[in-house]
């Protein structure tokens, strides 16, 4: 049995980019067990603030042929990760129940070293408080058992409104998660890196539709009915004008 | 750190949750919020509501920032003595003397002249209370957002089915197998939509979006058709001649469940040319509106018969001649004559869009909606008695907003579309568009508008309601000379049927005293001095205008705002309002409830918090000053006062005594037995937040469709009193109400008839028919020298909400760009990223131009309202909002010059004056070298107000941040 | 990468710290092999305490880049598996050794002082593989993932720690003058060769990863049209760099010239402290260099706001 894997599957597919992820996770987390999440200078110039979770656009290939992806992208809790062996005070680390990397405030020395070792950007060092922080999956309520089950989900999954946020174990094959990964074609960001992201993404689908001829005009028209069938006028050539057999 | 798991966070700190209902925006999700210390700690999305279902947004997610907000007004201010209207120099008054002033000034008004007194509101939702103080008041001028929002395509829907999109109506995404968006839509109804549009893609529908921008919804689409603004008419006329043309659209339903077959009369000579004709032998009832005196063409017998004859069948095309020799031809035929050269050749020139796509599309809609017609066992009574085993739908959906509204040929597009939506049998179907109570109505809607001079008199309230439905020419608002009785010219001959008001051209036409002056204008939460008014430059300059006695041509200015937005600055007082988490609300059924397609939703807001510093919530104002200015309604007989407040008005008031109808339908009645109607209960409120703040009445599964012929839900909708009428409301293929229109403008109406030099106007655009004509700005801006097409959109952590400078919504959207195709860039000789001139035939403005290869080579657009006035809304003087963020309303006419007679109209829809803000054509340069890289027009900082709170706050958002720890 | 000028400050002054007490060992075994005249022990005690000074001045700069300094001891424990928290390890252990180094020679303590110099010698040659291995474990920038990082950071390390000492030397009248500064020369000539091997090397690689892996979309034109947030964030400033390609060009042909040539022709021309000075600028640009180069993968993701 694999080690229990907890991580987002994103729907790209019906990710419409509305940012919901982003801000229920600012407003969950910096009152939360991993906050504050610092905002710099948040009604002047330029205001920067910590967020765990950011949502990005990309657009692809050339009018008209153009596609518009709405990307959010958060820590994606590599099963192997690049930051967490890297930091020299153990402060990051990842959680041996759940797969989960953390890191551990009170032991961040504020080197920054693993978010070199992040090829993703999903780290966000907090100048408030120096020390690095990232998505915790909401570890502080995902467990929280006062909640009633179906709310102890992390706080951009619960907030999505297109549900594009799938949240589970991604190594227990009947969960949610795997079950999406395997039906839609997940993906992993930068599988060349082999750090094993546990976020998945799912692709865009498209839905074609193919009208036959044949169907635009049929027994049941209503034009049949009021007597208007397009229909050639009698005076209208025929083969008969040039035929010679 | 302790470990994550060791302590749930309820437990860390006094933990409260209290439900109620969000206002971030007009969705009206339902939501939890957390507090902990009597802070708010969290903000969730209520899984027991059934808006939101526990989703959330980027903007409800932000709301506890709104409580932070430095912008926050705390005090009642009043312009200080000497001090310059628009230099923010204010000092703090006490509500007794706000009221006092106000009611003293107002009561002089109401005993003299009342429609010197115009009230209007930027956001609506409490109109149904707004509205009622206005005609208790007396005045005609009373208006909310609409007419600048999206009222055409209230107009142009409920005109022709008696419902309309967003609160009224929506895509049955869940059973459609084809949904088209049209145009900007994702405004209204925002977390729903996006659900059901997750749950329509993943259940394998296809999604098409015609917009001439590739962002938010349209983004996941399966298709995207880029389309040129302002011609969505075209598209949808060639649409309809494909489906006309290739038979596939719903007979059946035509016939039997629109006025297709009803014959039209073709004597142009007569002075019914157009209308209906009508066998004068049938009885009609007083208490009708849809008379059952029209004829339709027997196809078996070949002959005339009242439509609807059990046992004969209309037709829906050809040319007949009636006994007595008058030419006449079944509505539809009309319409097929009508768009015939409307073909997808001549729409791909006006629309840009490839004629093969249209045919395409016309093709997928028809053959969609005919072969994969849905079945449910539900068995339902049609009005005309037939009893019928099933409901059918074909399951082809459409949604559309602002896009199609917003333009000056809007309300002809809008028809368009919803006669398309007829045309594919999809009216109230499943997987097509389904109402949601109190829709449909009666077109037009019962209410209308006070019909002359006459219903305005000194203390006396107002005859008719501010807002209204014309069903004729009789019913508009104008004197004997046929002109305007309210200051917007609602109503008038310029716009007929302007039924949301026209708040766009309050101001211009207040200032200039056309069609009167008046003294006091109120306005609420619409920020008429930057993003809500068209020409915003010159309206600042109207709004400190004075005469030649030195007087302000406005004279005494109130504005009702929760925050320090560009319009406080303007005011001669100001009245701090609550925020949402500090007030009583309700989402009423008389206004614009939540109901869901099975049933009627209202639903409440509940105080979370105590108000902040002195604020008080508007309606608690309302109420007040209505109780100081004796308003019937608001007092008893006596004049002393009837409501200790705000809840206390919501449970008693009853529409008239003993009506037992209120503001909320849910546990009417003496103990909260009843519904809908019923006796006050004292214990409402209660009850609303015991439900989770909401009551859900859910329709028997046989009430539930086909309601415009439902005649079990008629008559239930009768008897709770949703409607005064049990007819079949029928689609209007043809609008027989516009031809009315057309007749009066040929002189050939009884009634009233417009004055000479409006008659051609009225003429060409009151067409029964829906036609396309290029967007009236367009004559004004040679499009050689204004090439481009100026679009705007809110961006979706933004949409409908109007407090943008919160702090976390700010990082995600600081300023905005001129997004256009790098072609406009290469033609112009500019790079991505270069400042910009954006110049338009108004005027001109400097912005920051950013390429995209997503939006139509011929279109640019921008985020609307991130642009600030330095310092406003809390902002620091230096924020990106004001130096680098700019708005396009600089450059947006709210009139047009030498329209009729040599005189401006409105930049407005002919026929609803919706503001036609997607007409803007400009053009852009590049900035000279050396040219500040800054936003241009810029205008002094405004100051901080007194009792604005300011630093403070940032400083209890800093503590709010790390309470718990 | 944005240049930290902390961690510039740190590798440059730790490198010729060690540099000098390579040459200081390297000389005394050098002596002791009877390569020259015998040498005082003062003359090895006072490098010993240089290299001390340098090391500590560079553990004084580090402090600047921890956010929480305070907790700074905390870094000594992931030396299982951080190359950063042996570096950690290795500087303090090391200023002791040199401390006793020199202590060692002070008291003359001979043998003593060579057991204890070649420890240090073989701390130092750690303390440049853990400092090049900061740097070329960072896989996700391909300018710094090679030996060649290491390699660099050995070099030039030896090149200014072996020029300082030429002119502590030459200042000293030490008989070693002549050996330290011919190992000067051909250490700073190879340090070139080395930094100019890498820059070639960097020049000519290519990126691993592209728009099309970074979000999973197959298309040859993808372009990021917001990052999600406009004003800058942690991963727009320590993974950028100020100036761009315009400055990284200037400052490589500064750092070649002042960091290597204008040093070989000082030293040549006698003068190794002025050399010294002109090479530890030249190599503080070098560094500049080094970090303002670094592509960082994650900056795919960090293109364009709006």
């Amino acid at each position: 049995m694999p080690k229990k894997q907890l991580a987002l599957v994103i729907d790209l597919n019906v990710c419409v980019g509305c940012h919901a992820c982003v801000t229920s996770c600012k407003e969950w987390n910096t009152s939360g067990w991993a906050g504050p999440l610092s905002d710099v200078n948040p009604y002047g110039a330029d205001p920067t603030g910590v967020f765990f979770n950011r949502v990005q656009t990309f657009e692809c290939g050339t009018f008209p042929d153009t596609e518009t992806i709405h990307f959010p992208k958060s820590c994606l809790h590599c099963e192997e990760p690049p930051c967490v062996p890297v930091c020299p005070t153990g402060a990051s680390y990842k959680r041996e129940a759940d797969g989960i990397v953390l890191v551990d405030y009170d032991k961040c020395i504020g080197c920054k070293y693993c978010s070199w070792s992040c090829p993703y950007g999903a780290r966000e060092f907090d100048p408030g408080q120096g020390v690095m922080k990232k998505c915790t999956l909401c570890v502080d309520r995902i467990y929280d058992m006062t909640l009633p089950e179906d709310r102890r989900k992390p706080a951009c999954v619960l907030a999505c409104p297109s549900s594009a946020r799938i949240f589970g174990d991604i190594n227990d094959p009947n969960s949610d998660t795997s079950k999406a990964i395997r039906d839609n074609g997940g993906f992993q960001l930068m599988p060349e890196w082999g750090t094993r992201p546990s976020n998945h993404y799912l692709p865009r689908r498209k839905t074609t539709m193919t009208v036959h001829r044949d169907e635009l005009v049929r027994v049941d028209n209503p034009l049949k009915v009021e007597g208007e069938l397009p229909r050639p006028a009698f005076t209208t050539p025929t083969i008969d004008g040039a035929s010679s057999w | 750190m302790r470990d994550p798991e060791s302590i749930p966070d309820s437990e860390l700190g006094r933990s409260e949750v209290k439900t109620t209902t969000c206002y971030m925006c007009a969705c009206r999700c339902g939501i939890r919020v957390h507090l902990r210390d009597g802070e708010v700690r969290y903000v969730e999305g209520n899984p027991d509501h059934p808006l939101n279902k526990g989703v959330m947004c980027a903007k409800g997610a932000s709301g506890i920032m709104k409580q932070y907000s430095p912008a926050r007004l705390t005090k009642p201010l009043k312009r200080k003595d000497g001090a310059e209207r628009g230099t923010s120099q204010f000092e703090a008054i006490s509500w007794e003397e706000a009221f006092s002033t106000l009611a003293e000034r107002l009561g002089h008004l109401r005993a003299t002249d009342p429609k010197k007194f115009a009230l209007f509101t930027g956001r609506d939702q409490m109109q149904a209370l707004t509205g009622l103080f206005a005609k208790q008041f007396g005045t005609p001028n009373y208006a909310a957002h609409g007419g600048f929002c999206s009222v055409n395509m209230a107009a142009g829907m409920i005109y022709t089915f008696g419902g309309s999109f967003w609160e009224f109506g929506g895509p049955d995404l869940e059973r459609a197998k084809l949904f088209i968006m049209i145009g900007t839509a994702e405004d209204h109804h925002s977390n729903p939509m996006k659900m059901e549009l997750a749950k329509f893609k993943r259940g394998g529908g296809r999604f098409i979006a015609v917009n001439p921008v590739r962002t938010g919804y349209a983004a996941i689409a399966d298709e995207w058709v880029p389309i040129r603004p302002g011609t969505d008419g075209a598209l949808l006329l060639a649409l309809v001649r494909e489906i006309i043309e290739l038979g596939l659209f719903d007979r059946d339903f035509l016939v039997r469940y629109t006025n297709a077959a009803e014959l039209v009369n073709q004597d142009e000579a007569s002075d019914e040319h157009g209308l209906f004709v009508r066998d004068g032998s049938i009885p009609v009832r007083p208490d009708t509106f849809e008379t059952p005196d029209k004829l339709w063409w027997d196809r078996e017998s070949d002959k005339p018969v009242i439509a609807r004859t059990p046992g004969t069948e209309g037709r829906l095309m050809g040319s007949y001649t009636l006994a007595d020799g008058l030419p006449v031809k079944p509505s539809f035929q009309l319409l097929k004559e009508r768009v015939k050269d409307y073909t997808p050749e001549w729409a791909e020139a006006i629309t840009g869009i490839p004629a093969a796509t249209i045919r395409r599309l016309a093709a997928e809609m028809g053959v969609t909606a005919r072969d994969q017609t849905i079945e449910l066992p539900i068995a339902w009574t049609d009005c005309w008695g037939v009893e019928h085993d099933k409901v059918t739908g074909n399951p082809v959906a459409f949604h559309a907003m602002r896009g199609l509204a917003a333009h000056s040929n809007g309300f002809h597009t809008t028809r368009t579309l919803a006669i398309l939506m007829t045309l594919l049998g999809t009216i109230d179907r499943p997987g097509g568009f389904r109402h949601r109570a109190p829709f449909p109505r009666p077109i037009p809607p019962c209410p209308k508008p006070p019909k002359g001079p006459q219903a305005v008199k000194a203390g006396e309230p107002l005859t008719g309601t501010p807002l209204g439905w014309p069903a004729d020419p009789d019913d508009l608002s104008v004197d004997a000379d046929g002109e305007a009785i309210r200051l917007d010219k609602g109503f008038s001959w310029e716009y007929p049927l302007s039924v949301h008001g026209m708040m766009h051209n309050a101001i211009t036409n207040a200032w200039r005293g056309d069609p009167y002056p008046i003294d006091t204008l109120l306005l609420f939460m619409a920020n008429m001095a930057w993003n809500s008014t068209m020409n915003t430059s010159e309206v600042r300059k109207m709004l400190t205008d004075k005469d030649e006695a030195g007087q302000y041509k406005i004279p005494f200015l109130v504005v009702c705002d929760a925050f320090q937005s560009e319009t406080v600055a303007f005011a001669d007082l100001v009245l701090p309002d609550t925020t949402y988490l500090e007030r009583h609300d309700v989402m009423s059924i008389l206004d614009r409830p939540i109901s869901e397609f099975d049933g009627p939703v209202d639903s409440v807001r509940v105080p979370i918090l105590p108000p902040l510093g002195e604020c008080k919530p508007f309606q608690d104002v309302v109420i007040e000053l209505a109780t100081r200015l004796k308003l019937p309604g608001f007092t008893n007989k006596d004049g002393s006062r009837k409501f200790r407040d705000y809840p206390d008005f919501i449970v008693n008031f009853e529409t008239e005594p003993g009506s037992g109808i209120g503001f909320l339908s849910g546990w009417r009645g003496k103990s909260g037995e009843k519904f809908l109607v019923g006796e006050p209960n004292p214990g409402q409120w209660e009850m609303y937040a015991r439900n989770n703040n909401h009551f859900h009445y859910e329709l028997p599964r046989s009430f539930q469709y086909m309601r415009n012929w439902n005649k079990g839900y008629l008559d239930w909708a009768y008897r709770h009193r949703m409607i005064r009428f049990t007819d079949p409301i029928m689609p209007h293929i043809y609008s027989e109400v516009m031809q009315k229109f057309r007749l009066a403008a040929e002189g050939k109406w009884k009634g009233k008839q417009p004055p000479d030099r409006l008659r051609d106007r009225v003429k060409t655009f009151f067409d029964p028919l829906p036609f396309y004509y290029a967007p009236l700005e367009w004559s004004h801006a040679d499009s050689s020298r204004y090439p481009l097409s100026a679009v705007t959109q809110r961006p979706m952590a933004m949409y409908h909400s109007w407090d943008s400078q919160n702090a976390w919504l700010r990082q995600i959207h600081t300023s905005n760009t001129l997004v256009m195709h790098p072609k406009v860039g290469a033609l112009g000789n500019f790079d991505d990223g270069a400042w910009v001139w954006a110049e338009s035939p108004w005027g001109k403005i400097k912005c920051q131009a950013r390429f995209s290869e997503a939006v139509e080579p011929g279109t640019v657009w921008t985020w609307n309202a991130i642009g600030k006035v330095s310092g406003a809304w809390g902002l620091d003087a230096d924020a990106n909002e004001s130096k680098k963020g700019f708005l396009l309303n600089h450059l947006i006419s709210e009139e047009l010059p030498n329209m009729v007679a040599g005189k401006p109209v409105s930049n407005s829809d002919p026929v609803t004056g919706q503001a036609a803000w997607y007409d803007l054509k400009l053009r852009v340069t590049p900035c000279a070298p050396g040219e500040a890289e800054e936003s241009w027009p810029q205008f002094e900082p405004m100051p901080q107000l007194p009792g604005q709170t300011g630093f403070s706050a940032k400083l209890r958002a800093y503590f709010a941040g790390r309470t718990g720890k | 990468m944005r240049p930290a000028f902390s961690v510039l400050f740190l590798t440059t002054l730790i490198g010729a710290g060690q540099g000098l007490l390579i040459a200081m060992v390297t000389g005394q075994i050098f002596v002791t092999l009877g390569g020259g005249p015998e040498v005082s022990g003062g003359f090895f005690a006072g490098g010993g305490l240089l290299a001390l000074i340098l090391l500590g001045l560079g553990l004084v700069a580090s402090m600047f880049h921890l956010a929480n300094p305070q907790r700074g001891w905390r870094a000594a424990s992931r030396w299982r598996t951080s190359w950063l928290s042996r570096e950690v390890i290795l500087i303090p252990l090391l200023c002791g050794l040199v401390l006793l180094y020199a202590l060692a020679h002070l008291l003359s303590l001979r043998e003593v002082s060579l057991v204890l110099g070649l420890l240090s010698l073989l701390v130092c040659l750690a303390l440049f593989v853990c400092t090049g291995m900061i740097y070329a474990c960072v896989r996700f920038i391909r300018q710094w993932a090679s030996a060649w990082t290491v390699v660099n950071y050995l070099m030039m390390g030896l090149a200014s720690g072996f020029t300082l000492a030429a002119g502590y030397a030459g200042l000293a009248g030490s008989a070693l003058a002549g050996f330290l500064t011919a190992a000067a020369l051909a250490l700073t000539l190879a340090a070139l060769a080395a930094r100019l091997t890498q820059l070639w090397l960097n020049a000519r690689g290519t990126a691993r990863s592209c728009m099309k892996t970074a979000i999973g979309t197959h298309h040859t034109q993808i372009r990021q049209i917001t990052q999600g947030f406009m004003g800058q964030s942690f991963n727009t400033q320590e993974f950028f760099t100020p100036g761009g390609a315009e400055a990284i060009r200037g400052l490589t042909l500064l750092f070649i010239l002042a960091g290597f040539v204008a040093p070989l022709g000082l030293i040549v021309l006698g003068v190794p402290v002025v050399a010294f000075v002109i090479q530890f600028v030249g190599l503080m640009a070098e560094r500049w260099v080094f970090f303002a180069a670094g592509e960082h993968v994650q900056n795919l993701y960090y293109q364009a706001k709006a």
